[in-house]
């Protein structure tokens, strides 16, 4: 069974930003989409910049695909899976999250 | 093998021109340049002399320094001309006695401004035009006079009597032919280019041959004429034609013509071998060329042939062919060209003329009996035609259709039809300045240009006088259009406009939140281009808070914690320091924060203080402090103004003439917070000695003794450029009325990341054009441009002040959303007394560390 950890409240986060919350000793950037209650978690190191940042970056889409913009050099990573779109080889680990009765929690 | 010694006499446009062109080809390590000049200083541009008396300085119109001479090795000599020429020995000796030996010499002597024979013509009030020393005794004297007098109503004349004019004399033009410009231009328009001379309160007289100048009743001389009419006057300036200044080739035994030049073949030889002659001295074909563009192109083909003859031993590849003397200028600010047979002097011509009383506009064509061929034309009060005419005239073109059609605004309001660019050959010279053709527009457009500011960097072209731009920009267009390139000037795949289109559509809709906009005419979820982007657009209209809920999911990297991100991910903090003036008690807060929170600390560029390597949940203590202490925000995080430097100014310093200091404050005060696409920088001089370098500003302020000057569009960083004098003497009223125009109109119609300099450049029209919309209202738009910056100004927040405020603001302003903790890999060194981020290397030597020690 999926072992689930209260992190936050939805109301934290202010709609389309992100947060970074402390997880199991590590750095989870939350992000929240628009008004809704719709929330992704990865991790929060950007690769490229090498510092703990990608919770302040921008998020948008690129085609159908959430995203969010690293706040140092701009390299977009998929919220979903991680993945850096502008370098395939290149990833950060992203996170099971779900919300409910207005309250974060991460897998 | 030793270095080949070329000497050039004269150091004047065409002359620097030449040497400009051997010290950067690929031989310039082969060669020895030798250059004398007889005036103090080096090159400068003669052609914008007048721009002296609208606040150019010396520096200005120079076109190169003695730094730049010394770094490509050029030997220059000042204040010293050359008098004597031994063709056997090969040297020259200069009037200070100085020998030195040639391989080549050139002579670029120039031409001197004729006087006529009139006597009391030497008298101390009576000067020419053609040097700055010229200009220096020409400001003394108008100094001291009401009246000013220009003899000659050529070009030049005019010229001349603009300087008068600014100089503000009452303002006299005397021309012995029936009309002004009476080479270039024909009876009709020469007629309309008096009226609107006249209009502008200069007086001319035509016909008019002066038989003597004496002392005078009212002023200090008189003028009497051959019909015994008279004028007073308290100054005399001689702008009568030029000569070519042959006088050193003549007692050396060169050909000269019979009236004056020093003859020239094909490859600009003079009757010596080793010596060649280019520019106003020369004679070619019996023609002299008064007109810089053909003595550029000598210069060209000198060193192509002194190349070819002592390096390379090629044939040479070039030969002088004669020079087109079309002209397009500005005259006392009216728009005036010439083209080819201007008077129709070809057996058999025919004209179609235009004359348009009410719009002040005469046109005139000259064709070919079949009405097949353009001869030549003349344009007055309106030269959009220009570009298209002369292409059609240089390349011996058919005229297409009805040739009326060429010079009669259609009814629909549309440009009168024009060639299409495609039609021109790859040979046509585009640009005549820099003579640059068809071809090689076309091929850096090959090469990847793709704006204006790109093709001005690879080819030169339209980088002297601007006349050829919206021709180059036609053939810029035509040939990514070939090339199949969609000029897609898209925002970004969720907006399909221009940042300038979506100002236009928010305005117009009266949006205020980024999801309307997107909602209504864009797609997706948006991204890290258009949010900031919409965002900065939404700001300059409504000025809101950049953090409230609506706005805070579009800001960027700094301005989403209000201050700007470095490399770890901490922050540097910028307070505001107003004109660069601080109170010591002041300092010494920056001084305790900086001590108390161990922040890097480094005096800006901007004559502020930059605190780095402030943690988010350290900025709001930081600036709680700072704020109580007085402080505001400096919006260095922001694409918005930055600082207003400013020197000393009258209150201190000896040689300020009006406060710039002042003037600096209240400009920065002004325009803090506005919202813009990109940074902007201002400085205030208190005089032209300029030591707030505000020529490098994106909005440059200089004191004069008579008000300020107003430069814009300069800007330092990758691609340095000059700001552009924009007005002259201004009040502090009528200058801030200025800026606020151009600001706001930069806001609203400039690009996302466009620097004010680039935005000019590519405003069809350049400087002229943003004169036209900022000073003469051209598009009608300035109260609300002025209204549009009354309420950014009026709405201005310290959004510091407002986010330490709000409690619920700050709860960003940590690292963790769920606990106290810090960001744990923050590693730092020490170097002279200060932490800086340590770098990879250190950092695992650091991070070893801290695991033993755990």
């Amino acid at each position: 069974m999926t072992d689930w950890t209260t992190v936050c409240n939805l109301a934290d986060i202010d709609p389309d930003t992100g947060v970074c919350a402390l997880y199991n000793g590590e750095q989870v950037a939350l992000f929240r989409w628009g008004s809704t209650e719709t929330v992704y978690a990865i991790n929060n190191f950007d690769p490229f910049g090498k510092a703990n940042v990608l919770s302040r970056g921008i998020i948008g889409s690129v085609g159908e695909r959430p995203v969010v913009a690293s706040p140092l050099y701009k390299q977009h990573f998929d919220l979903s899976t991680g993945e850096c779109l502008e370098d395939e080889n290149v990833a950060v680990r992203h996170y099971q999250v779900k919300v409910e009765n207005g309250v974060v929690l991460l897998a | 093998m030793s270095k080949k010694r070329i000497i050039v006499v004269g150091n004047g446009m065409v002359g620097h021109n030449f040497i400009d062109t051997l010290a950067t080809s690929e031989h310039a390590s082969e060669l020895e340049l030798i250059t004398f000049s007889e005036e103090p200083r080096l090159a400068y541009d003669r052609v914008q002399l007048s721009k002296y008396f609208s606040g150019s300085t010396a520096d200005d119109l120079a076109l190169t320094t003695e730094a730049a001479y010394q770094q490509q090795g050029v030997v220059y000599t000042l204040n010293d001309k050359v008098v004597s020429i031994d063709t056997h020995a090969k040297t020259v000796t200069t009037a200070h006695g100085q020998v030195e030996g040639y391989d080549k010499l050139v002579l670029a002597t120039g031409s001197y401004p004729f006087v006529p024979p009139i006597p009391g013509n030497d008298q101390e009030h009576c000067l020419v035009y053609r040097t700055i020393e010229d200009l220096e005794a020409i400001s003394a004297s108008a100094a001291v006079s009401k009246t000013g007098v220009v003899v000659g109503g050529g070009l030049l004349g005019l010229e001349a009597a603009n300087a008068l004019k600014q100089a503000g004399l009452d303002t006299h033009v005397v021309e012995f032919a029936p009309r002004l410009m009476a080479v270039q231009l024909d009876e009709g328009g020469g007629k309309l280019l008096r009226h609107k001379i006249e209009e502008l309160g200069v007086s001319v007289h035509t016909e008019k041959a002066t038989t003597e100048i004496v002392a005078g009743e009212e002023c200090r001389y008189r003028m009497n004429f051959a019909d015994g009419s008279h004028l007073e006057t308290d100054m005399i300036l001689f702008s009568a034609g030029i000569r070519p200044q042959d006088e050193l080739a003549r007692q050396f035994g060169l050909d000269i013509g019979e009236r004056g030049g020093i003859v020239i073949n094909d490859f600009c030889q003079t009757s010596e071998e080793d010596i060649y002659a280019i520019g106003e001295c020369a004679l070619w074909d019996g023609k002299i060329f008064g007109l810089v563009a053909p003595g550029y192109q000598m210069a060209k083909v000198v060193a192509d042939n002194i190349v070819s003859a002592l390096i390379t031993h090629d044939v040479p590849a070039l030969t002088f062919k004669g020079a087109d003397m079309s002209t397009k200028l500005k005259l006392l600010g009216v728009d005036v060209a010439s083209i080819g047979d201007a008077h129709g002097h070809t057996a058999c011509s025919k004209s179609y003329v235009f004359n348009d009383d009410i719009e002040q506009v005469y046109k005139r064509l000259v064709v070919s009996h079949d009405g097949k061929k353009l001869l030549g034309a003349v344009l007055v009060g309106d030269v959009d035609a220009y570009g298209n005419l002369l292409q059609l005239m240089l390349n011996d073109m058919d005229i297409p259709g009805n040739p009326a059609a060429l010079i009669v605004p259609s009814s629909d309001g549309e440009e009168s039809a024009g060639l299409g660019v495609a039609a021109l050959p790859d040979t046509a010279q585009i640009c005549s300045c820099q003579a640059v053709s068809k071809g090689e527009i076309a091929a850096a457009v090959q090469g990847g240009c793709c704006t204006m500011g790109d093709i001005k960097e690879a080819t030169k072209a339209s980088t002297v006088c601007g006349g050829c731009t919206a021709l180059v920009k036609q053939v810029m267009d035509a040939e990514l259009t070939a090339l199949g390139v969609e000029v897609n000037n898209n925002l970004c795949e969720h907006f399909a406009y221009t940042r300038a289109e979506l100002a236009d559509i928010i305005r117009v809709k009266g949006y205020s939140t980024f999801t309307e906009v997107l909602e209504h005419h864009g797609n997706g979820h948006g991204c890290e281009i258009c949010k900031p982007t919409v965002g900065s657009i939404l700001a300059s209209f409504n000025n809101e808070y950049v953090l409230k809920d609506a706005h805070i999911g579009l800001q960027d990297t700094n301005d989403i914690f209000l201050g700007n991100m470095q490399k770890d991910g901490t922050y540097s903090i910028v307070p505001r320091v107003a004109g660069g003036e601080i109170t010591p008690d002041k300092l010494i807060v920056l001084g305790e924060i900086a001590r108390d929170y161990d922040l890097y600390t480094k005096i800006t560029g901007g004559q502020r203080i930059d605190l780095f390597g402030a943690q988010l949940h350290q900025l709001p203590e930081i600036w709680e402090k700072l704020v109580a202490a007085g402080f505001e925000t400096g919006h260095a995080y922001g694409k918005s103004l930055r600082t207003v430097k400013s020197c000393v100014g009258s209150t201190w310093c000896r040689y300020g003439v009006l406060d710039s200091v002042s003037m600096a404050i209240a400009l920065e005060n002004r325009y803090k917070g506005l919202r813009a696409p990109h940074k902007i920088k201002f400085a205030v001089s208190g005089c032209t000695r300029e030591c707030a370098e505000a020529q490098s500003k994106d909005i440059g302020v200089i004191a004069t003794e008579n008000g300020w000057n107003l430069y814009v569009c300069g800007n330092g960083g990758m691609r340095p450029r000059h700001g552009d004098l924009f007005a002259s003497d201004l009040d502090d009223e009528t200058l801030v009325k200025y800026i606020d125009r151009v600001l706001m109109f930069y806001v609203r119609t400039a690009d996302r990341l466009q620097r004010t300099s680039v935005w000019m450049e590519n405003l069809e029209g350049g400087l002229d054009y943003l004169k036209d919309v900022v000073i003469n209202d051209k598009l009608g738009i300035c109260d609300e441009l002025e209204a549009g910056m009354t309420k950014v100004v009026n709405t201005y927040q310290c959004e510091w002040k407002t986010t330490i405020e709000s409690p619920e603001k700050l709860k960003r302003f940590s690292h963790f959303i769920n606990a106290d903790e810090q960001d744990k890999n923050l590693y730092y060194v020490r170097e002279r007394g200060q932490r800086r981020p340590a770098t990879e290397a250190e950092r695992i030597e650091l991070v070893n560390l801290d695991t033993a020690s755990e």
